[in-house]
């Protein structure tokens, strides 16, 4: 044991005293297994944020929720000539919905159309601009920047309020503070009561609450009802996870009474859910997390070749020094060992110089993904550079350890 | 007490389909604190004898009686630890680990061996201030003389304190003052009763033995006692050139 111990330092000695005899050698080598790991790690780095900015983007749906809706988000069996022959669901269903609605938390309806919003100067174009009732807020999980929703006075009585997505608010009053003071959507003065906090995901794109201003459905009506997407979603929210199902159920027997459907009419609405999105972008996160680590993987493979490739001719260039070496007494172990460990040497000060540029490339990837390297990471940079190192210095190392020692005293 | 006993020992190699024999049938025995020189024509398979009873090789037939132990049919681990333990080399070229300093080149059979740190260092102090170079101890192979390098080397066969000390042409690549240096800490060596093997080509190297065993063509021709055998003089001076 006790001389296992003092190979291994031995070992580690001749392989830093190799290392620096050889500098731009072991530099050059060094630099596949530096982007192999920077590689692995940064690809996991991302693939891991991406899946979080989803999960989130997601999240901020509500995972208590259903959208009651002509479209279904994810339609497999319905033809869309069929979804677009449905009829438009109007205000109509939605008042008697939520009459008939027993279960749900909160039940709010949206209609959504694209505007030009603008103040003094600025301006944002095409924002999608969702009109609603103070019920909404009920229905999502929105904090409050500044301000507030607009209320049941102000929705019922179509009233021109609006409330502010972060981005939005942004854009419109870069230096200014937005409460109480006037946009104008197509002319219209509305005057902002609310700024939402920021979702900060870019996940959700334009569905983003930042990305979106608010108004009273009421107003939609008024003024574009002709540029609306025609049919109102209704939000229904659960009273929590585990009554998901309960509500649903509900929901779809309530719509069917309020269409007026008879028994044997499929239904002429889909009732939408987070859970279904979630399923989707977690087969998609799937296969770029495969392609990913078969790319990266390949990367490192490529930088291991390289390492046994340069452990071969360093054996080689030595082989005197090995004949010495097993003529005083080293047994092949030793031998064995003392070339794996300058392989993992090797191996180890480029995983933590690829770790260490992963760390910096994660700062960038950090302005859009949220996300950090984390212990993890540093964990797989140090195994993977370790087996990378042992692995592809076994062969070399192993031709080193059976060389015959009169042959190789005799190597000049 | 015999150190060494062969009994007829053959080495043959194949090359081709030719056979060729390098030791045909050699058999001898060397005894404790002898100091014995081999010698012979390139050829003649003294290399072949010396690699042998170095345990760096071991032979197609016969047996080799080492220390009591039969080595000649040892597996290549056993035969390193034989070598590590009981056979101290010095090599014509010298063989000294060209990026390590004296002291480490000397410390190297003992951490094979497994010897502990501290015991290790003092160990390879003692036996370069031995050989005279306790003020070289942190130099490399290339900042010392060939004299020096030399000196190293015996120090590092000495360190493990074995049983035989097997040099091979130790004085071939010095100067003819700097071989003497080398020769007079030979007979030193000697005379504190160790056992000495020495491969040359040259007589007035083997004259030093006090036995000189002369191979040709795979056998040994003779096996001599050497009546009046070389004392080496130390030199006054110790100027070392490379």
């Amino acid at each position: 044991m006790k001389n296992y111990l003092f190979e291994l330092k031995e070992g580690l000695i001749i392989s830093f005293r190799a290392i620096r005899a050889n500098k731009i050698r072991s530099v050059l080598t060094t630099l596949g297994i530096i982007i192999g790991v920077w590689a692995v790690v940064v690809m996991s780095t991302a693939v891991k944020g991406i899946d979080q900015a989803f999960q989130t983007g997601v999240a901020s749906l509500g995972s208590d929720n259903l959208y009651i809706d002509k479209w279904a988000w994810f339609n497999n069996d319905i033809p869309w000539w069929e979804l677009r022959n449905r009829e438009n669901i109007q205000m109509e269903d939605f008042e008697k919905f939520k009459d008939l609605a027993k279960l749900p938390l909160a039940v709010a309806p949206t209609l959504m159309t694209r505007q030009t919003i603008s103040q003094e100067g600025n301006k944002v174009e095409f924002t999608l601009i969702t009109g609603t009732n103070a019920d909404y807020v009920k229905t999502t999980n929105l904090n409050f920047e500044d301000g507030r929703f607009f209320s049941q006075l102000e929705s019922d009585g179509a009233r021109a309020v609006c409330v502010l997505g972060y981005t939005v608010a942004n854009q419109l009053f870069p230096m200014g503070y937005p409460i109480g003071q006037y946009v104008k959507i197509k002319g219209k003065k509305v005057k902002v009561v609310g700024v939402l906090e920021e979702q900060g995901s870019w996940v959700m794109g334009d569905f983003n609450p930042d990305n979106q201003v608010y108004l009273p459905i009421g107003i939609i009506h008024k003024y574009f009802q002709n540029e609306t997407w025609g049919s109102v979603t209704i939000n229904v929210r659960a009273p929590n996870s585990l009554m998901v199902e309960d509500v649903k159920e509900e929901a779809i027997g309530v719509m069917r009474r309020v269409r007026g459907l008879t028994y044997d009419q499929k239904n002429d609405f889909s009732v939408n859910q987070q859970e279904g999105l979630l399923t989707n972008i977690n087969e998609t996160i799937g296969v770029i997390q495969i392609a990913g680590y078969f790319i990266t993987g390949l990367s490192l493979f490529v930088g291991a070749i390289g390492i046994m490739n340069i452990m071969f001719v360093s054996v080689k260039e030595r082989t005197k020094e090995i004949g010495i070496r097993k003529a005083i007494g080293a047994k092949k172990r030793a031998i064995l060992g003392q070339f794996i460990s300058e392989s993992a040497v090797i191996c180890l000060i480029g995983g933590m110089l690829g770790l260490l540029l992963a760390i910096v490339t994660s700062l960038i990837i950090n302005q859009y993904l949220p996300t950090t390297i984390q212990e993890d990471a540093v964990i797989l940079a140090v195994v993977i550079s370790l087996i990378t190192g042992i692995l592809s210095g076994f062969a070399p190392a192993y031709t080193a350890a059976k060389m015959d020692p009169v042959e190789a005293l005799r190597y000049e | 007490m015999n150190i060494i006993t062969i009994e007829h020992i053959a080495k043959i190699y194949q090359v081709g389909t030719e056979e060729v024999r390098a030791l045909s049938d050699v058999s001898l025995k060397i005894d404790a604190n002898e100091y014995v020189a081999i010698m012979g024509p390139s050829g003649s398979g003294k290399s072949t004898l010396m690699n042998i009873l170095g345990c760096l090789d071991t032979p197609t037939k016969g047996k080799y009686d080492f220390t009591g132990v039969n080595v000649s049919e040892m597996n290549d681990n056993e035969l390193a630890q034989i070598r590590n333990e009981k056979i101290g080399f010095v090599f014509q070229t010298f063989n000294l680990l060209p990026r390590s300093t004296a002291l480490h080149n000397v410390e190297l059979p003992l951490i094979y061996a497994g010897i502990p740190t501290v015991e290790r260092r003092e160990r390879a102090e003692a036996a370069l201030e031995n050989v005279g170079l306790s003020d070289r101890m942190t130099h490399k192979p290339n900042e010392l003389s060939g004299g020096q390098r030399q000196r190293v080397a015996v120090a590092r066969a000495l360190v493990t304190k074995p049983s035989i000390i097997l040099a091979d042409e130790p004085t071939g690549n010095l100067d003819t003052k700097t071989g003497e240096d080398i020769m007079y800490l030979f007979n030193e060596i000697y005379e504190q009763g160790n056992t000495i093997i020495l491969v040359t080509h040259e007589e007035y190297i083997a004259e030093h033995a006090n036995r000189i065993i002369r191979v040709r063509d795979g056998l040994v021709e003779s096996d001599l006692q050497v009546d009046n055998r070389k004392i080496p003089e130390k030199r006054v001076e110790q100027t070392e050139e490379g």
